[in-house]
């Protein structure tokens, strides 16, 4: 009977999945297209910032799977974030051409740094097809490399999120450095346009915009197989009882990598549909604290649950930008508070808490059942 | 080469192949020595069980018990010492993934399972299967085969009516009896077992005993007990290890009238429950 009701709630996921996503990828741009004095009318700032939540939301599904399923906090995630971000930034940047301040084929960056030549990392960068097999692959390979030796070695729990922290530290100072050529403080920014489409204009925009519920229609769909799998029951199982599942014959250490590359290849996907909607990428946004703030928003949207990661994403950056507006000093009083408020008073995050309510009423109902068939 | 056991093959190549003396043996430890920074959990032990055996290893606290458990399902590596299970395999430098998947099942002493899935996930994830790679298992889909084996041993374990209660949900006892399903469901040739009634009631304890003779017809099994009632209702042979070494080892009958047992073992226990 439970089995008949999974089916059901499957329908019922279906339905939702394909409702949401029309509204966010053909009702967002209609509203968009009333218009600027009608009620209903979404600005091109709002569907900007709408692009820039759900590009973040892609990245909050890949922490989601490796925290809320499989119980690995990773507080480096801003690290893979970058890597996709950064390569896109690069193929941007060389797509500014002659255009810059200075009218040099090389970014301005560079020639303030008096940098004479394009070092050889930036120039298979001008190739799209290389920058998008890059943004995947390189926070991928990244993670790959790192997960191997760490998993291999049986660190987890807080010493595995510890060694996180200090690659995101590692990253952001590497990053920060003029002689990495990747533009040190100020990062890569001044982007003009993107395969010949200028990136202010606000057609362009929507694209970027439809791109992104595109993608994080297909990483949901991604992360829902998964999920739903036997592997997917595995991750809970290493979540729950890692050492259970050693004497039922699997690797954790394996499941665990491959998930970690899954997680980040979806962080680099998200930091690469971002660069273009917000025009620039630096350290400060793929450091320690944004790592930190990334695994807030699954918390507070309902870790383990993939609607909960798409919520918190969207949810913690709506507030972030509305609140700033208002009452910028406030902003990090009212992160932190929440965190802690939904450590103590809602694990189970915004959606345990629909979840909870939604429940309430058929439960009491079906325990009178109970009761009436005993008796 | 194959016999009973169907070896992956990854473990396969690295199968020792090596000379027994003791032909009917399905595990043999032989001079196994464990050093912990000095302290000797294990000191040339030597142990020998046979085909469906059940074995009880009892002794006192840091006796070595749960070490020897851990040296066979290769948590543990040993100092010193061979390790052979069956004819001829050679367990030392394998992983815990591999010896399970060899055939040798464990059940922990605290209840080990997966608290937030479903009896029935509990179960399928511990099915025996021939790969348990990330990409196998997450294209694998159940069949029917599959799933008759699971419920026969939700039947063995006496869970049916409970298959899709959340494990995290049930009694002590009955997730005591959902592990040894989940190690059963791996086929093992070998079953090693810490403390099954630990914190059970009189009831849960004899159905545990009925539960764990049933399985002699298919396994031979090590377990570790406290609680000597239960060592009678369940113990042909027992084993008495004492600091790392085996003490003696014999009928349950005549272990304990056995003077040095007492001594170690139940006499330790007269002194601390004599009146002060």
């Amino acid at each position: 009977m439970s089995r008949l009701k999974s089916a059901a709630s499957n329908v019922g996921a279906g339905r939702a999945f394909w409702i949401v996503g029309a509204i966010l990828f053909a009702g967002v741009p209609l509203l968009n297209s009333l218009p600027a004095d009608s009620f209903f009318h979404v600005s091109d700032f709002t569907l900007n910032l709408l692009g820039k939540f759900f590009a973040f939301a892609i990245l909050a599904l890949g922490i989601d799977l490796i925290w809320g399923y499989t119980g690995v906090l990773s507080l480096g995630h801003g690290v893979f974030f970058g890597l996709g971000a950064y390569a896109m930034g690069m193929h941007l940047m060389l797509g500014i051409g002659t255009e810059g301040v200075y009218g040099n084929a090389l970014p301005d960056f560079m020639v303030w740094n008096q940098v004479k030549e394009l070092p050889w990392f930036w120039k298979p960068f001008y190739s799209l097809t290389f920058s998008l097999a890059a943004i995947l692959l390189v926070p991928m390979a990244a993670a790959a490399i790192f997960g191997y030796f760490v998993f291999r070695s049986r660190i987890r729990g807080v010493y595995f999120s510890i060694i996180t922290q200090a690659l995101a530290l590692v990253a952001w100072l590497v990053f920060n450095r003029n002689e990495t050529n990747l533009g040190g403080t100020n990062g890569l920014t001044d982007f003009k346009h993107i395969q010949g489409y200028s990136l202010n204009e606000p057609s362009t925009q929507l694209v970027m915009y439809m791109v992104t519920i595109l993608f994080l229609g297909l990483a949901y769909v991604l992360c829902r197989w998964i999920t739903q799998s036997r592997a997917g029951r595995v991750l809970i199982a290493i979540r729950d009882c890692e050492q259970r599942v050693f004497f039922s014959g699997y690797s954790p250490a394996n499941y665990k990598l491959f998930v970690f590359v899954i997680s980040a290849g979806l962080a680099g996907l998200a930091g690469a549909l971002y660069v273009p909607q917000v025009g620039i990428i630096t350290p400060n946004q793929i450091g320690v604290l944004p790592s930190i703030e990334m695994v807030i928003w699954v918390a507070v949207g309902g870790r383990g649950t993939l609607s909960g990661a798409i919520i918190g994403a969207a949810g913690v950056n709506f507030m972030r930008s509305t609140l700033t507006n208002h009452f910028p000093e406030l902003w990090p009083f009212f992160l932190g508070g929440l965190f802690i408020a939904v450590v103590m008073f809602f694990p189970k995050g915004i959606v345990g808490l629909l979840r909870k309510a939604s429940v309430m009423l058929p439960s009491r109902q079906s325990k009178v059942e109970n009761a009436a068939t005993t008796d | 080469m194959n016999d009973s056991i169907s070896i992956p093959k990854d473990i396969a190549g690295e199968r020792k192949v090596i000379g027994s003396r003791h032909q009917r043996s399905i595990i043999y430890l032989d001079n196994v020595t464990v050093d912990f920074d000095g302290f000797k959990a294990l000191n040339q032990l030597n142990l020998i069980v046979d085909y469906h055996e059940l074995r009880v290893v009892i002794g006192p606290n840091g006796a070595g018990k749960s070490t020897l458990l851990d040296v066979i399902s290769g948590k543990v590596q040993p100092a010193s010492g061979r390790v052979v299970f069956g004819q001829a395999t050679d367990l030392i430098g394998l992983r815990e993934n591999q010896i399970a998947a060899l055939g040798i099942g464990r059940k922990f002493q605290t209840p080990s399972v997966y608290t937030t899935l479903p009896v029935w996930d509990n179960l399928d994830l511990s099915l025996r299967r021939k790969n348990k790679g990330f990409v196998a298992t997450l294209l694998s889909k159940l069949n029917t085969e599959e799933s008759d084996k699971i419920a026969l041993t939700l039947e063995t374990i006496g869970l049916t009516k409970k298959t899709q209660v959340l494990a995290g949900q049930l009694s002590h006892g009955e997730k005591q009896w959902l592990e040894i399903g989940m190690v059963l469901l791996q086929d093992p040739e070998l079953l090693l077992i810490d403390e099954p009634v630990a914190g059970m009631t009189e009831q849960e304890t004899e159905k545990t005993g009925e539960l764990l003779k049933s399985l002699t017809d298919k396994h031979s099994l090590i377990v570790i007990e406290h609680d000597m009632e239960f060592v009678r209702q369940i113990a042909k042979t027992v084993t008495v290890l004492h600091e790392g070494t085996v003490l003696c080892e014999g009928f349950v009958e005549n272990i304990q009238n056995d003077p040095r047992v007492i001594e170690i073992y139940l006499g330790r226990q007269k002194e601390t429950d004599a009146p002060v």
